[in-house]
């Protein structure tokens, strides 16, 4: 699965050996990627989000789902593989 | 203890887009305004709402006024009241010393509600429709005529009146600026205004004591102004002399920037914007260096832009978050191009109210209309923000709260933030009833 290849740094630069673009992520971003890489459903993520920031539900799901949108046009994530 | 929480985001990287992560955006923030927090405003007064500093009105214009009175001994400001007319606004600058400058009927009567005499107000124009003109002449305003039809208007009414009429005349000319405005009063160059000054001088009703020049908006040339000056003063002096008239003011009308940015200026405003000690030295020296010594007629300046554009802001709220399909980020906003005219020709500086954490990435500002022309910026740098989030727009102060349109919504409050950091409003929010009170239902359709 292409997130699996996907090189991330621990200061959010990514490389996308496949196509050779690369991209930069936040914190947040970085932490949602991580949890991807391992496997959680956007729904998990989002708790993990919950527990992890002062941030309130409703606020976090339309984050992950957006940031989701933004992989999914750069061809970096498809939900049906993840 | 939970992490502060930012907004997830991925940016592409481009070559020749690399930035630091901390970006001058976070430079661009305005907390309050005049020491009214922006928050409090919006929570008292609502979103969107215009705001005023009357400190910012008062201090820009004793500081115009001191620089000009440094160049010249006798200028008066004559308040441009299509620049922004609300009554609160207009009372500071009459306040101060400002006379009207009003170029309709509206206008004049506005000027004259607020208890400004006729004689305090310049009427320019190009249609002044006969009744408003009667009035003005008879309240003794100082008219500048635009036209041929309305020296023969004014004939008419100095016929009526019994008695010789003193005027003004409107003069284009070239000062070598780009576009030319030569669509108001005579043309200097091509001799129309000394034919003009026979026909007037002809007709024994009338008397041209002043002149007056618009060359146009937002001029970046000091030296224009240099070149009006001189060419005035030398058309004075004939006049004087080939009619034995005394011409008593030259009107240098408008058209001094602000400092905002104009589309298609790469420069800040800050470099691209001359200072305006150097117009009002360009003024002044011509002036000076044309006229007889002890001669000095009184000179009008109709400032208006450069007087309030700056005491100006707009609050406005994010309403929505959007992806484009190129990618951009993009944000609906509660005011758009109906209350923000100026949006068409400036890119203005967007600030947000506080801090928001996340790295800057280019965005596109709407406005709430159902309108593809609806874009208050095409192209900002902002991080990621969440909804709610309050955005300071500015300088905004000039035109647009006459140029609004009521368009799709209601127009918003406009406060004034008092010299003692009191927050009043000068003009309420518009409802349904200020809207539909004009309309008239015919009975069949009832």
């Amino acid at each position: 699965m292409k997130i699996s290849r996907l090189a991330i740094s621990d200061e959010g630069f990514v490389f996308d050996p496949e196509t050779g673009n690369s991209y930069t992520v936040n914190e947040t971003g970085l932490f949602i990627l991580q949890k991807l890489k391992e496997g959680l459903s956007p729904t998990a993520i989002v708790e993990a989000i919950l527990e992890e920031y002062e941030v309130s539900p409703e606020e976090a799901e339309r984050d992950v789902e957006e940031f989701l949108e933004g992989l999914r046009r750069f061809g970096l994530w498809r939900e049906s593989h993840d | 203890m939970k992490k502060l929480y930012q907004k997830p985001s991925i940016l592409k990287l481009h070559v020749g887009f690399m930035r630091e992560k901390k970006s001058a955006a976070r430079t661009l923030i305005r907390s309050e305004i005049d020491g009214i927090p922006v928050k409090t405003l919006v929570e008292k007064f609502g979103s969107p709402l215009f705001v005023f500093s009357e400190k910012r009105l008062r201090e820009r214009f004793r500081y115009l006024k001191r620089l000009f009175e440094s160049h010249y001994p006798r200028v008066e400001f004559s308040w441009s009241y299509k620049t922004n007319y609300l009554d609160a606004i207009c009372r500071i600058f009459h306040q101060e010393g400002a006379t009207a400058e009003v170029v309709s009927d509206f206008e004049y009567e506005k000027a004259r509600r607020l208890g400004i005499p006729g004689e305090k107000i310049v009427f320019n124009g190009p249609y002044k429709p006969l009744e408003i003109l009667e009035r003005a002449v008879s309240e003794g305003a100082r008219i500048n005529a635009d036209s041929l039809d309305e020296v023969l208007d004014l004939e008419n009414l100095a016929r009526k009146m019994g008695r010789r009429l003193k005027i003004g005349l409107r003069v284009n000319m070239d000062t070598g600026i780009y576009p030319r405005w030569d669509r108001f009063g005579f043309n200097l160059e091509n001799g129309e205004v000394m034919q003009v000054a026979r026909r007037i001088a002809a007709g024994g009703l009338l008397e041209v004591v002043g002149l007056h020049c618009h060359q146009g908006t937002f001029i970046l040339e000091p030296g224009a102004y240099g070149q009006a000056a001189e060419k005035l003063v030398r058309l004075a002096g004939e006049l004087e002399n080939r009619f034995g008239w005394q011409i008593e003011y030259l009107d240098l009308g408008g058209g001094f920037p602000s400092r905002n940015r104009l589309k298609g200026i790469y420069l800040p405003p800050e470099v691209a914007v001359p200072s305006l000690a150097e117009y009002i030295e360009a003024i002044g020296r011509a002036m000076l260096s044309g006229l007889p010594p002890g001669n000095y007629p009184l000179l009008i300046m109709e400032t208006g832009r450069a007087l309030v554009d700056e005491a100006g802001f707009l609050l406005t709220t994010v309403r929505a978050t959007k992806r484009l399909p190129d990618g951009r980020r993009a944000y609906i906003l509660d005011a758009g191009v109906n209350l923000l005219f100026t949006a068409f020709w400036y890119h203005l500086k967007v600030e947000m109210e506080r801090e928001i954490p996340g790295p800057p990435e280019p965005c596109v500002l709407y406005g709430p209309l159902c309108m593809n022309i609806d874009v208050v910026e095409e192209s900002a740098l902002l991080p990621p923000l969440p909804r709610n989030t309050h955005l300071i727009l500015s300088p905004v102060g000039a035109y647009n709260v006459t140029q609004w349109m009521q368009f799709i919504t209601y127009r918003p409050r406009v406060i004034l933030i008092t010299e003692d950091g009191r927050a009043e409003v000068i003009r309420e929010a518009e409802n349904l009833e200020d809207i539909v009170r004009k309309e008239r239902v015919p009975e069949h359709l009832r």
